[in-house]
């Protein structure tokens, strides 16, 4: 088959992935913008069943392809369908694995039947082989995380860890090197995949809960590099336009994730916040005397015949799958003529966009999930805000005290409405590890309980009251 | 080398459109853009039926694992953007 048509296919296919992304620009379109992006890449696959390697090879070649992709979207399918849509995380995570191990088995792939190889060859297998290890490796310790199985939710930091890095980054390169001058030696190259997996675990235990956001917006980007420097390997376009593409995505989501922390990449990456105790106040100096408990009755007459009221989903809204309570209580006040809107933090959760993913499935509409500056102007109008599992993201702290360890970090600024109720478990702190004055504040009430539990009897009792 | 300018050229290019594109994205859809990137990133699919077919039987093993876990990436990630993107729905 003609590589010229083959290529404007594979034209064609890039320009769909990019109006594909385009499209999610908004709710409207993102439907079929990822319509869009699936069709480039069905019409990418197929062109490629064209070329004279698959098309030459004989129906061998065509019923291992069938095999493989039918296996492997028979997995993809079951994962998409049954995972629960809290754990999305969890499956982002999983995604970027198996891209940056698939980019680094491609790699390897090429580079042990190629007889006399390009320097950019040998050059790109290195890069797909150390960035696509450290992807595979360092997404399935997020996922892990994640998940809670093996590897704590905390930072895990051990003396020389830096180092120890430094050090295997360098014999990752220099392996690399050799595969360079030496390519038919292919244990090269298992040794540069081998000492980039290692790298890429190291690289993710240091990193805390909290910080998952931008280590899953990072190791999305280097799945897009990963497929990029296949691209160089297999000289070919649609993987290089596609891997940058992605690539640019994730770097630009670390940005704005780093952003709303007031963190920079290299402070989030190496656990840092974990360690900075430096001016950590006492909690019981915070809190002593000054926390006030409330119930779901007390709060239910508060409610009576408020105007606006804002809801702050958090983390712990997520844990304890509290978020079709949530609605319903936004229902039954929107019912009574309240108007209610939700603030959601770039930060709130495990993900870019987490919250807004958990709300939409009980199904608030999206255009009362408002965003940090939206909604922030809003509070001192605010009769009622409701803090549910969130923690550092409303502490004051980050706005007043020059020496807190999340000074500067911008929040959502809660406490500026007339009352602050926060449902939360106990006084513990969040991610920070700092008290958060919030709680006790004079125009602060604390609903101490399970999410779900609490918003359920705040349901009740806001029933009752009317 | 002759292949190695163009193709950076492109390189360069894709990352400023992307950069173009995606800061227009809402953090609504953070979620959806990165399982949705996520899936196109799995390009490599193409490379790796490349390898099955290739006559070298390493090539063949390493580009069938590649297949697999390629197409879990894609399918798996299409199909949960799109069960996500579903609920931004405009509710009536």
């Amino acid at each position: 088959m003609d590589t010229v048509l083959i290529d404007l296919i594979y034209l064609v296919a890039s320009v769909l992935f990019i109006l594909g992304i385009r499209g999610l620009t908004h709710p409207r379109t993102a439907v079929r913008g990822n319509l869009f992006g699936a069709t480039g890449m069905l019409l990418a696959i197929v062109a490629t069943l064209l070329d004279q390697q698959i098309f030459g090879a004989g129906m061998d070649a065509f019923a291992w392809i069938l095999a493989g992709v039918v296996i492997g979207a028979a997995i993809g399918a079951t994962f998409a369908l049954k995972i629960e849509l809290t754990a999305m995380p969890e499956m982002v995570a999983l995604l970027n694995a198996f891209g940056g191990g698939a980019s680094a088995l491609v790699a390897g792939a090429v580079l042990v039947s190629d007889t006399d190889p390009s320097t950019q060859t040998t050059i790109a297998t290195v890069a797909s082989g150390i960035i696509g290890s450290v992807t595979f490796w360092g997404s399935l310790v997020a996922f892990d995380k994640l998940r809670g199985l093996l590897l704590p939710d905390r930072p895990v930091i051990f003396p020389a860890q830096q180092i120890l890095n430094g050090v295997l980054a360098l014999t990752a390169l220099g392996l690399g090197v050799m595969v360079v001058t030496e390519p038919a030696n292919t244990e090269f190259y298992v040794g540069v995949v081998v000492v980039a997996s290692l790298l890429g675990i190291l690289l993710t235990i240091p990193i805390g809960g909290a910080d998952m956001p931008v280590a899953i917006a990072l190791l999305n980007s280097y799945s897009g590099l990963a497929a990029a420097s296949t691209g160089f390997v297999l000289n070919n376009n649609i993987l290089i336009i596609t891997g940058s593409l992605v690539g640019a995505s994730g770097i630009i989501l670390t940005m704005i994730m780093c952003k709303a922390m007031n963190r920079s990449l290299i402070n989030v990456l190496v656990g840092a916040i974990a360690e900075s105790g430096g001016s950590q106040s006492d909690a019981d100096e915070v809190y002593a005397g000054r926390v006030k408990s409330t119930s779901a009755e007390e709060v239910a007459m508060l409610l009576d015949g408020v105007r606006r009221v804002v809801i702050v989903p958090g983390y712990g809204l997520a844990v304890s799958q509290a978020q079709h309570q949530v609605r319903d209580l936004a229902t039954l006040l929107e019912s009574q003529g309240v108007e209610v809107e939700y603030a959601i933090h770039p930060v709130a959760g495990r993900m870019p966009g987490h919250m807004n993913v958990l709300m939409a499935e009980a199904d608030v509409e999206y255009d009362k999930l408002k965003e940090m500056d939206a909604i922030n102007p809003s509070f001192e109008q605010t009769d009622v805000s409701i803090v549910i599992g969130a923690n550092d993201i409303v502490n004051p702290d980050a706005r007043n005290d020059p020496s807190s360890p999340i000074a500067g970090m911008p929040i959502l600024n809660v406490d500026q409405s007339r009352t602050v109720i926060v449902i939360k478990r106990s006084l513990s702190p969040g991610f920070a590890g700092i008290p958060n004055p919030l709680f006790a504040a004079d125009n602060a009430l604390m609903l101490f309980g399970d999410g779900k539990q609490a918003v359920l009897d705040l349901v009740a009792a806001v029933k009752d009251a009317a | 080398m002759d292949t190695f300018i163009p193709l950076l050229t492109i390189f360069m290019l894709a990352v400023f459109v992307g950069f173009e594109i995606i800061t227009k994205v809402p953090p609504l859809l953070h979620t959806p853009l990165m399982s949705g990137s996520n899936a196109i990133s799995g390009i490599t699919i193409i490379g790796a039926m490349l390898s099955v077919s290739s006559s070298n039987q390493t090539t063949m093993i390493l580009g069938f694992l590649a297949l697999v876990i390629a197409t879990i990436n894609v399918v798996g990630g299409f199909l949960v953007t799109h069960r996500m993107l579903d609920m931004f729905k405009k509710k009536d």
